[in-house]
């Protein structure tokens, strides 16, 4: 078949035909996919709770509270049956190595940390990354924030109680940040 | 200061080049001589900070209220193709000497994956315009830094001894890899 | 035979990493692992024979002076549906590649084979070169990050094969690592090509 000349009416017909059939074919996936990534999504969030929270069986409701000028924190209180088995809240520093990360902290009904996850991060492969390991994160179970001087942690180095991981000492100070926002969150607004 | 960590933060500790690995083609292939090197760099600021600002603007408003933000790859790469076309014939009649300066790496730019790169970053950092903006400019600054550094080791290493089977592309990626290693000290600085 | 020359080029001979130096931010950046290398090489195989078939199919109703913008809407559809399935189906290799994914559409070995070779073959040769190079692609990506993982991790696909709580060279999964491990693979494929 002969190739087609690049007249205007050809090189308008054949880009509106191609866009036409790329467009209908992308949203024939969108909608395909749409749902799946919902799930996804929300089984990440779901599978996050579970680690820190292992006891919990439905979320009773997310309470979205907005820190000063910037992005806001989700706040999950959970229930096991009816009871009330915890808080887990979605926490986030933008102290770290490389910027931003997040965790999801979970606090037991007496207010002590039950356990942490690490959500998303960039720190430094190796160092900053030792963070989501047991031998580092472990330390922070059954603390009560409310029980350390100025309810903050803090790494040893300045002046607090957490030993900060070798070598990454900026992410776990971050780390640090992370949870104490988190604290700080829950008590000026989760209980309301 | 929120703006000063955004350009320190761009230019120095997530380069573009060194640390996020975006628009390397052109940080390999033109950096051989530090002249095309600067030309590159600002042909690259121009065009990367006028398609942040149109991709900005269609996605906030025309991608995110229709609910087509799935349309975001595709739309995002033919407004970039068509904007490095359009300011091509515009240099052309409006400013000649710029166009004979800038004119050949214009082409060049629509593949340079760092112009996309940094119109998608941009969204998934939930930057308001202005910050975009200092983003943009500041990335495009480290862009250029680095290609205008690396161009001047290259000059040196085209005349320097290096082992046949190293020459060439070779010993400019290990070049490279210590000229990351060299930025990677301004990690931690914000 | 010749269909078999159009796979195998893409492997050695004209590799379009190691070879043709196409492709480059990927290959640098999602290869910190083996398996990232994995997923970005199958996702960029996917898109390269699909828009290589689509395009040698649709290549003669496409008049010359249009034909880049309407290749590269083609190849950022496929970009676009593989970024939605990764998302729907594998969140997690989804979340690790990033940006990476929608960039494909930039990478120069998608919209250069479309050019140099499904513009102007028939649709079962270009099928072949798109799988070929697509999976010359992934070799070297994994190759790359087996490579950086094993010294920077002391892995590979994620099996540990040093003491746990012993660390790697760590400067292998950091960018710099990217750069060098190239540079060196590079050298060694042009010391084979050379004697072959």
């Amino acid at each position: 078949m002969a190739k087609k000349e690049s007249s205007f009416k050809n090189m308008t017909i054949a880009l509106f035909v191609i866009t036409a059939v790329a467009g209908l074919a992308l949203s024939a996936v969108y909608s395909v996919t749409k749902e799946p990534i919902a799930i996804s999504q929300k089984a990440k969030i779901n599978n996050a709770i579970k680690m820190v929270i292992p006891e919990f069986e439905t979320i009773a409701d997310t309470v979205l509270m907005p820190q000063d000028g910037k992005d806001s924190i989700r706040i999950h209180r959970l229930l096991k049956g009816t009871e009330n088995s915890g808080i887990a809240v979605e926490t986030y520093t933008d102290k770290g190595f490389s910027g931003r990360f997040t965790l999801m902290v979970g606090f037991a009904p007496d207010g002590s940390i039950s356990n942490i996850e690490v959500l998303e991060h960039k720190e430094t492969p190796g160092l900053g990354t030792k963070m989501a390991l047991p031998a580092f994160k472990d330390q922070f179970k059954g603390l009560k924030l409310s029980e350390l001087p100025g309810e903050k942690l803090k790494v040893k180095k300045d002046g607090g109680s957490v030993d900060a991981i070798t070598a990454a000492t900026i992410s776990s100070r971050a780390f640090c940040d992370a949870v104490n926002r988190a604290y700080e969150t829950n008590k000026k607004g989760g209980n309301q | 200061m929120e703006y000063i960590i955004i350009i320190i933060s761009a230019i120095f500790v997530n380069n573009i080049v060194l640390a996020q690995f975006l628009g390397i083609c052109p940080f390999l292939g033109v950096s051989t001589k530090t002249e095309t090197a600067i030309g590159m760099g600002a042909s690259v600021l121009f065009v990367m900070t006028l398609a942040t600002i149109v991709t900005y603007l269609v996605q906030m408003y025309v991608l995110v209220p229709l609910n087509l933000a799935f349309l975001q790859t595709i739309s995002f790469i033919l407004i970039i193709a068509a904007l490095v076309q359009m300011l091509e014939i515009i240099l052309k009649k409006v400013s000649p000497s710029l166009y004979q300066a800038l004119g050949i790496y214009l082409p060049l730019i629509t593949t340079n994956c760092a112009v996309l790169g940094v119109a998608i970053l941009v969204i998934k950092k939930d930057f308001n315009l202005t910050e975009s903006v200092v983003f943009t400019v500041a990335t495009a600054i480290g862009f250029a830094l680095a290609l205008v550094i690396f161009s001047g080791i290259r000059e040196q290493l085209a005349i320097a001894d290096v082992p046949k089977g190293m020459k060439g592309i070779p010993i400019a990626l290990v070049t490279a890899g210590i000229l990351a290693l060299a930025f990677m000290g301004f990690a931690g600085l914000v | 035979m010749n269909q078999l020359n159009n796979f195998s080029k893409g492997f050695l001979r004209e590799n379009p990493i190691l070879v043709l130096l196409l492709g480059t931010c990927p290959t640098l950046a999602v290869t910190s692992s083996a398996m990232n290398g994995l997923g970005m090489g199958l996702a960029t195989t996917f898109v390269l024979f699909m828009s290589n078939v689509f395009i040698s199919v649709v290549k003669n109703f496409v008049p010359d002076k249009v034909r880049i913008p309407a290749f590269v809407v083609v190849i950022a559809s496929f970009v676009t549906i593989v970024d939605l399935l990764m998302q729907a189906y594998t969140p997690a290799l989804s979340n690790q590649l990033g940006i990476f994914i929608p960039l494909i559409v930039v990478n120069c070995i998608v919209l250069g084979r479309a050019e140099a070779f499904a513009a102007k073959n028939n649709v079962f040769s270009s099928f072949i070169d798109g799988l070929g190079m697509g999976l010359g692609f992934t070799m070297a990506l994994v190759i790359i990050g087996g490579i950086r993982e094993m010294l920077g991790a002391g892995s590979i696909f994620g099996y540990k094969f040093i003491a746990e709580g012993a660390d790697g060279i760590l400067v292998f999964i950091l960018a710099p690592g990217a750069f060098i491990t190239l540079g060196f693979l590079i050298a060694i494929l042009k010391k084979i090509n050379k004697s072959s």
